[in-house]
């Protein structure tokens, strides 16, 4: 029973770094209908830019909270631009070409991401400065460590402010009607432009602390770190119903606990393959996701 | 001149092309001949990975990323028909030259088959929705491939295959590339090829006009993946060792750069991109490094201003209209 809630614990903790990537997926894909491929990137970009500010930082700041809090708040906000950046150089020009050709395009960003990122920070991998000191918690038999609840804090407050941020904001109103139709938000005066801009930097922003909070429990950070964990972090996304905030926080949380789960009692050489077979069983039996509503596409 | 003559005759060309390429290249006085020859054959397997793809991606306008898992399913299988069925084969059959062609046919015969039924597999799950799951499917399917591949001791693991028989040559190889190519044109200017495009144009407007779309779909994913695996059986034969970089990622999105350089859709555009794409890298091998940069910056740059690609969407011989 220990055992089995140390795992519970431990794939929540995985899920809530899912869900935070697997939200900038079903956001983009909402207004723009695209899978953005980089994201996974931006999440890897993220983690190296916590990576270079903490050593600049490291013991300049009293505590160690407060040092945390200014590496994710930087590294956000840095990928936030590179967020932006991106939509405005690639995506925005073939917005409206078909959407076979913002695909490819959007995995070309990807590539060149990674393959740039290789030639500037090198392919081996970097080892993470430790932030906080790790402390081990004993609750009733289930080690708790401070980072766990550290990402599980972190993971939770952000969610609730982009909740609050989307459904009690005038701007948060306005892309929930990009998202409804582009063309109708138009028409209604609202700066479509700004709306998909604000989308792609919040997407990044939580896909940067995800990286960053990721980073603090791996043993060391490489350039392509993002890969895998931005392909299962888009079948959360389908998981939960894409297009579905809620959603892709629940697809994230089954996703994590799936893969704990089979790692713990079954075998980790199959703990990649979980996902795709989750990806290949929704497709099947319910493409729309958990929580998703069905559409049908009109001419 | 008769249609059926086509084929045979390109046959009767590329024999005599062989004994020149042996004259001329591996036996005769130009000092890298072996290099060019090399150079050549691969240039040939490209060609046929490209054309294939170029009907999923191009013609029906499906994203495939997976196209490297075919191709090594197609050279893994095909090798281990030659490897261990190959002995059985000589022992009753006897040696010669006739037997090793005969052998060769059967085992990319088995790969081009194994990796049509893995398109079967994996496109009917995501072929029925729309093209964006394809693109997922097929890269997680290509890395499962090689997973796989990378844990079976038969085919040596991390190892690599080795002990292939070299039963593959330029003759092969452009035989290879003359059928998928006649195959693949003729393919697209048939009724077939039309309801694919349209499919391409406007998925709703298809089905209403009574075309099966997940059908067709299916169908050319499937003719694509098994072209893949002939690739696949042609190259293990010809460098007698695979591994599984060979078949990674990067594989993949080579070809889809081939296609992209050429012009979506457009045969010759397959073509002429995968000539570029397999004899540059050569040229420019001290910025190997870069090449993938290089690569992706080209396909965001191609995709942005020139999605038509080098050729446009014109047909095998010059015909048919552009694209929107």
């Amino acid at each position: 029973m220990q055992a089995f809630l140390q795992q519970l614990l431990n794939g929540i903790s995985l899920g809530s770094i899912y869900a935070l990537l697997a939200l900038g997926y079903t956001m983009v894909y909402g207004v723009l209908r695209l899978i953005n491929f980089a994201h996974g990137d931006i999440y890897m970009l993220g983690a190296f830019c916590g990576y270079y500010v903490s050593r600049v930082l490291h013991g300049r700041l009293e505590s160690s909270l407060l040092e945390t809090t200014t590496v994710m708040l930087a590294s956000m906000l840095a990928c936030a631009l590179a967020g932006m950046l991106i939509e405005r150089l690639a995506y925005r020009p073939v917005r409206h070409a078909s959407r076979l050709t913002s695909l490819i395009i959007a995995i070309g960003v990807s590539l060149f991401i990674e393959n740039l990122s290789q030639l500037v920070f090198g392919a081996a991998p970097r080892f993470f400065p430790q932030l906080i000191a790790e402390k081990q918690i004993n609750a009733g038999g289930v080690m708790v460590t401070n980072q766990q609840i550290l990402v599980l804090v972190v993971a939770l407050l952000l969610m609730a402010g982009l909740n609050a941020f989307i459904f009690y904001t005038r701007s948060g109103k306005a892309m929930r009607a990009v998202s409804f139709n582009l063309e109708a938000a138009k028409l209604m005066g609202i700066n479509t432009n700004a709306v998909i801009s604000l989308t792609f930097a919040l997407g990044s922003a939580l896909a940067a602390a995800g990286g960053i909070l990721v980073s603090l429990n791996l043993p060391g950070i490489d350039p392509l770190m993002g890969v895998m964990t931005g392909l299962k972090a888009f079948v959360a996304a389908v998981l939960g119903g894409i297009g579905n905030i809620f959603g892709a926080v629940l697809g994230g949380l089954i996703l994590g606990l799936a893969e704990t789960l089979v790692a713990g009692y079954g075998s980790s050489t199959y703990r990649d393959a979980i996902a795709f077979l989750i990806l290949i069983a929704i497709l099947l039996f319910k493409p729309d996701g958990l929580l998703g509503k069905g559409q049908v596409e009109k001419v | 001149m008769k249609r059926w003559l086509t084929l045979p005759i390109i046959l009767i060309v590329l024999g005599l092309l062989q004994w020149g390429c042996t004259a001329l290249l591996l036996e005769g006085p130009i000092r890298q001949g072996p290099y060019y020859y090399q150079i050549l054959v691969l240039a040939g397997i490209n060609i046929i990975l490209a054309v294939s793809l170029n009907l999923t991606n191009g013609v029906a306008g499906q994203f495939s990323i997976g196209h490297a898992g075919f191709f090594a399913i197609g050279a893994y299988i095909a090798a281990c028909i030659s490897v261990y069925g190959g002995p059985g084969f000589h022992a009753a059959l006897g040696m010669g030259s006739a037997q090793d062609g005969a052998l060769l046919l059967i085992a990319i015969a088995c790969g081009a088959l194994a990796a049509a039924l893995a398109g079967l597999l994996v496109g009917i799950p995501s072929l029925r929705l729309r093209g964006d799951y394809l693109a997922i499917v097929t890269l997680g399917f290509g890395e499962i491939i090689r997973v796989l591949i990378l844990n079976i001791d038969a085919v040596g693991a991390a190892r690599g295959f080795t002990g292939i028989p070299k039963l593959s040559n330029f003759f092969w190889v452009f035989a290879g590339v003359a059928i998928a190519i006649l195959v693949l044109h003729n393919l697209a200017r048939s009724g077939y090829g039309r309801a694919l495009l349209s499919i391409r144009e406007d998925e709703i407007a298809a089905q209403a006009m009574g075309i099966p779309i997940t059908r067709y779909k299916v169908m050319a994913f499937v003719i694509s993946a098994a072209f893949a695996g002939l690739a696949g059986g042609l190259f293990g034969h010809f460098t007698m060792y695979l591994h599984t970089n060979s078949f990674t990622f990067v594989k993949s999105f080579e070809i889809i750069i081939m296609i992209a350089l050429g012009g979506l859709g457009s045969l010759p555009g397959a073509v002429l991109g995968a000539a570029v794409i397999t004899v540059l890298p050569e040229l420019f091998r001290e910025f190997s490094e870069y090449r993938m940069v290089i690569y992706s910056l080209a396909l965001i740059l191609i995709m942005i201003f020139r999605p038509q690609g080098l050729l446009g969407r014109a047909g095998l011989l010059g015909r048919g209209g552009r694209g929107k």
